[in-house]
């Protein structure tokens, strides 16, 4: 187990600007306790590792010798006289060994044991509460304590723990972001929490990690974590309905959002349309993705999405929407408002 | 049998034992070296189909955002990867290998139950013909090998996909079990006299501990299958939450077989193992009972870990405090096989041919595995690893390092036995080298990935993540691997013909397998054996001692005791028989029938009894010949 090539490749990565879904740069106080864990796990498997192969090239040059200096006799003559003599010194390292493996397996249980209570003892004042569902493929997201509800995005302030409560509507998903937290289940007919707290404001994407069917591979999340006034500055801007439609075009374009199929699955506060079986479409054009953190959100990727999503989503619920040129127009222009 | 006066002992044996000829006699082998050889023919057959599988997975996987392959049919291949792999393969190579070789280890004819025998090598067979078939017909299984419900219930998988997974997978774990039961009773009843428990082969030890785990962890992946089925086809709610079921109680019984799947994936080859670093260390293993005693406790502990495949599935804390400490402490056993071999080859003196290379390397790869293993145990570290690219790569590590590896050199250290030839040492070489460099190429840096936050079973992953560099890198080792396992091909298949002659006992082996004729003929022993102590052929002093009073003339086995191995019976043995194919012919028309109609399994089960009934209809000869020869066999010197 080189450490050296893995700590290499996670220096490599931290130079680079990329997209941050890391176990390895913690960004949160979970995540960093068990990245604790895992430094203390991986220099003492490397130490045995290195101990056990040692061994073994000592045994091979040492057996090696031996038949060299057997060589003069006949190779082939096995050395029976184990048989026969009880081989005392070579059971005793053996029993030796053994105590020290056992040894080490206690050790990497307490630190186990002592990292698995540091996680449980986050405090929890002034807790953020947020219920996450999952859906075949997009996250539906509730703001429990401030009453919104938006999808496929996570705002969290920053040096705030946050209680993330999981369920799922359909088939079982994973909720992982991995630069903050472990991962943990969301499974149909149950309910679990998570908690975690971002420590570094951020970017930090999840990805479902549960095999949840066809697009398991496109569900996406962004997590951002920002200045706790930057934060508020967001939540006050969730709470409000969507805004009245300005101009003759948008308003066109709502009526064609509550016409069309659109209203049967989505929901946008403050109109008719309150649809729960699709994302909340309250305040889309404030996400910076599309589709579970699929596409980047801006006009051409959404027209093409509304169009055909099967083509970039195949197996997703939603139906293809061929509008007609003028109503598309116009339902982007709506949707494009929606801030 | 009218010229048995003229013709020697070894041609009536021959004669009395070998199968008929013909294709209905092909049809109706039960010898046990013809059905074990079929059987490895076929798990070979579907390793390299399973490989293929992992090819096109990795060359979808090779760039980011790929088109080369839709997600529908990724999802069927790595489900058909798994299911191949671990139903199709790993455990039946094991028996294969066990059928063909126990008897010959133990010094005995042939295998207890040989029609039981060829029956579940047929049912196997048409099982797992039955899931490629449904694969290439486009109906291949998409919900992955471990089909978590609800994904894998009506609702969320409609279509017959998870219907013909379910049963297969049922099916031929029908033929797991019965074969677990012909290696225990083999081994404890058929040994030959002398050879007490206490110096049976480390891989008959090995194989008896392996075929308890499928008789106890077995059943549990046929009873999730078949509720999965029940609920699936009549509408029962065995998973179904909101009807009273519960989703995690597939999980449960699926990985309370899962886990000891993995030991009894990696348990057959640790008597591979020992077999050949005695050999090749030239001295006995060091340790013997602490072996024993090792593999006892691994298949024990065995079965209390499956929760450490649910940590992220919030249950309770202590609950997954006892698994993390269960999960450490098989560590032990392992270690002290590990430091038994390493004194083996300390003290002994080494030659480094094909086979014990692999055996070197599989040590550093389980090790390896073993390591980042007690890394999964831990709950806090899986729930940054569980379902990443770690853990692909620790289950290769564990699975090809614990089982593959040993294969090969298995197949290495007995292919002059097998076929009376050498392989080439060369080729053999080469092909090692490739092997263990490309599997390191591919595997070692999907840890990274891991860590770097890929998750497992995803078709296709964004550009920009960091990932693409170790994607491709993995790519190339793959083709690696296949190389060399189109290299092992070509030396088992030119070694056939043109291999050096091997003679009975090439390597200077111990064991009784190295006293029969390569390739053994037709009833192993042309004089049965009486064994001395744990290396027979070592003492050659003993080996006069021989067994009187069996008929050449007649299928008759001896039964010995079950611990002291005194001789107990002679018995007589089915002869070959067309009956165990026909049942399983009509044992596949029922379970395919089932997946359409629950009805089948009521009309299809007639034709199965009426076929049993005439496979064991009793014949007046054989009955009589059993009640005048109710005598005890003896040991002469």
């Amino acid at each position: 187990m080189p450490a050296t090539l893995l700590s290499c490749c996670t220096a490599a990565g931290a130079v680079s600007p990329r997209v941050q879904q890391s176990a390895v740069q913690p960004a949160g106080v979970q995540a960093e306790t068990i990245f604790g864990l895992w430094n203390v796990t991986l220099a003492l498997c490397t130490a045995v590792f290195a101990a056990i192969v040692l061994a073994l090239l000592v045994a091979l040059w040492r057996a090696h010798r031996a038949r060299q200096a057997a060589a003069g006799s006949s190779t082939l003559a096995p050395d029976l006289a184990p048989l026969h003599h009880p081989e005392r010194r070579v059971h005793r390292a053996i029993l030796w060994a053994t105590v020290v493996a056992t040894v080490g397996l206690f050790m990497l249980l307490v630190a186990d044991m002592w990292t698995a209570r540091a996680l449980a003892r986050l405090p929890m004042k002034e807790a953020l509460r947020i219920e996450l569902t999952g859906h075949q493929y997009w996250w539906e997201v509730r703001y429990t304590d401030e009453g919104f509800s938006t999808a496929n995005e996570l705002h969290l302030p920053v040096g705030r723990p946050v209680v993330v409560t999981l369920k799922s509507r359909d088939v079982i998903h994973t909720l992982w972001v991995p630069n903050l937290a472990g991962k943990r289940d969301m499974i149909p007919g149950r309910t679990a929490t998570i908690s975690l707290r971002a420590d570094r404001p951020g970017v930090y994407r999840a990805q479902c990690a549960e095999f949840c069917g066809l697009q398991h591979a496109l569900m996406a999340l962004p997590v951002t974590a920002v200045a706790p006034a930057q934060y508020e500055h967001w939540a006050r801007a969730r709470k409000a309905a969507a805004p009245e439609p300005a101009t003759d075009s948008r308003r066109h374009g709502r009526d064609v959002f509550v016409r069309a199929a659109c209203v049967a699955c989505h929901t946008i506060a403050g109109t008719m349309a309150s649809g729960t079986l699709g994302p909340d479409l309250t305040h889309l054009a404030s996400r910076p993705t599309l589709a579970a953190g699929m596409l980047p959100n801006d006009r051409a990727n959404l027209q093409a999405w509304i169009v055909d999503p099967h083509r970039f989503k195949l197996g997703a619920n939603m139906p293809p929407n061929p509008l007609p040129a003028r109503d598309m127009h116009a339902l982007l222009d709506y949707l494009e408002s929606l801030e | 049998m009218s010229d048995a006066a003229s013709a020697t002992p070894a041609e009536v044996l021959e004669q009395t034992w070998r199968d008929p000829p013909g294709l209905w006699g092909w049809l109706s082998a039960v010898n046990h070296k013809t059905i074990a050889a079929r059987f490895i023919y076929v798990t070979f057959g579907f390793f390299v189909a399973g490989g293929i599988l992992a090819l096109m997975m990795r060359l979808q996987l090779a760039r980011p955002d790929s088109r080369l392959i839709g997600p529908d049919l990724y999802n069927q291949l790595f489900t058909m990867h798994g299911t191949t792999m671990m139903f199709l393969f790993a455990v039946p190579v094991m028996q294969a290998v066990a059928i063909w070789l126990l008897p010959l280890m133990l010094g005995t004819r042939t295998v207890a139950f040989p029609r039981m025998n060829a029956f579940a090598f047929w049912i196997f067979l048409f099982g797992g013909v039955m899931l490629f078939a449904a694969f290439l017909i486009g109906a291949g299984p998409d919900a992955g090998w471990f089909a978590y419900v609800p994904l894998a219930n009506a609702d969320y998988s409609p279509g017959k996909r998870i219907d013909i997974w379910g049963q297969m997978i049922t099916f031929t774990e029908t033929a797991a079990l019965m074969e677990a039961i012909v290696i225990i009773v083999t081994i404890f009843k058929m040994r030959a006299p002398g050879m007490t428990l206490d110096r049976m082969p480390l891989f008959a030890w090995a194989m008896l501990v392996t075929s308890f785990i499928v008789l106890f962890a077995m059943p549990a992946v046929m009873l999730a299958s078949t509720a999965l089925i029940t609920d699936r086809l009549v509408d029962t709610h065995f998973y179904d939450p909101e009807l009273g079921g519960d989703a995690l109680l597939w999980q449960h019984l699926f990985w309370f077989f899962g886990h000891p799947e993995v030991y009894l994936i990696f348990i057959p080859p640790l008597g591979v193992i020992s077999a050949i670093i005695a050999t090749f260390s030239r001295r006995p293993m060091v340790g013997y009972r602490a072996m024993v005693l090792a593999l006892i406790a691994t298949g024990f502990l065995s079965f209390g870990l499956w929760v450490h495949h649910m940590f992220a599935t919030n249950l309770p804390e202590l609950g997954k405090a006892f698994f993390t400490a269960a999960s450490l402490m098989i560590a032990i056993p392992t270690a002290v096989q590990i430091f038994c071999w390493i004194a083996t080859l300390w003290t002994g003196r080494l030659h480094l041919r094909t086979p014990l290379l692999f055996i070197l390397a599989f040590f550093v790869i389980l090790l390896a595995g073993g390591l980042t293993g007690l890394m999964l145990a831990s709950v806090s570290l899986d729930t940054q690893l569980h379902d990443t690219y770690f853990v692909v790569a620790h289950l290769h590590y564990v699975l090809l390092g614990g089982a593959v590896f040993p294969m090969f050199g298995a197949f290495y250290y007995w292919y002059p036995k097998f076929t009376g030839r050498m392989m080439s040492e060369r080729l053999g070489k080469w092909q090692f080298w490739l092997f263990f460099i490309g599997f390191n190429v591919t595997f070692f840096p999907m840890h990274i990935l891991g860590l770097e936050g890929m998750p497992r079973r995803v078709y296709t992953y964004p550009d920009g993540m960091g990932w693409n560099a170790i994607n491709l890198v993995a790519t190339m080792g793959a083709f690696m691997i296949a190389a060399s396992v189109l290299l092992f091909i070509v030396n088992a298949w030119r070694s056939r013909r043109r291999g050096a002659p091997a003679g009975a006992d090439p390597w200077g082996g111990g064991t009784l397998e190295w006293r029969a004729a390569s390739p053994p003929p037709a009833a192993n022993f042309d004089v049965l054996p009486v064994v001395h102590g744990r290396y027979p052929l070592w003492q050659p002093a003993a080996l006069p001692d021989r067994v009187a009073g069996i008929d050449p003339a007649l299928r008759e086995v001896l039964l010995t005791s079950v611990t002291a191995a005194e001789p107990d019976h002679r018995m007589l043995m089915p002869s070959p028989s067309p009956w165990p194919f026909v049942t399983a012919l009509a044992t596949t028309v029922l379970f395919v029938g089932s997946i359409f109609t629950p009805w089948a399994v009521v009309w299809a089960s007639l034709p199965v009894a009426i076929t049993a009934t005439f496979w064991f209809w009793p014949r007046h000869s054989e009955s009589r010949i059993r009640h005048e020869r109710e005598v005890r066999p003896e040991v002469r010197s």
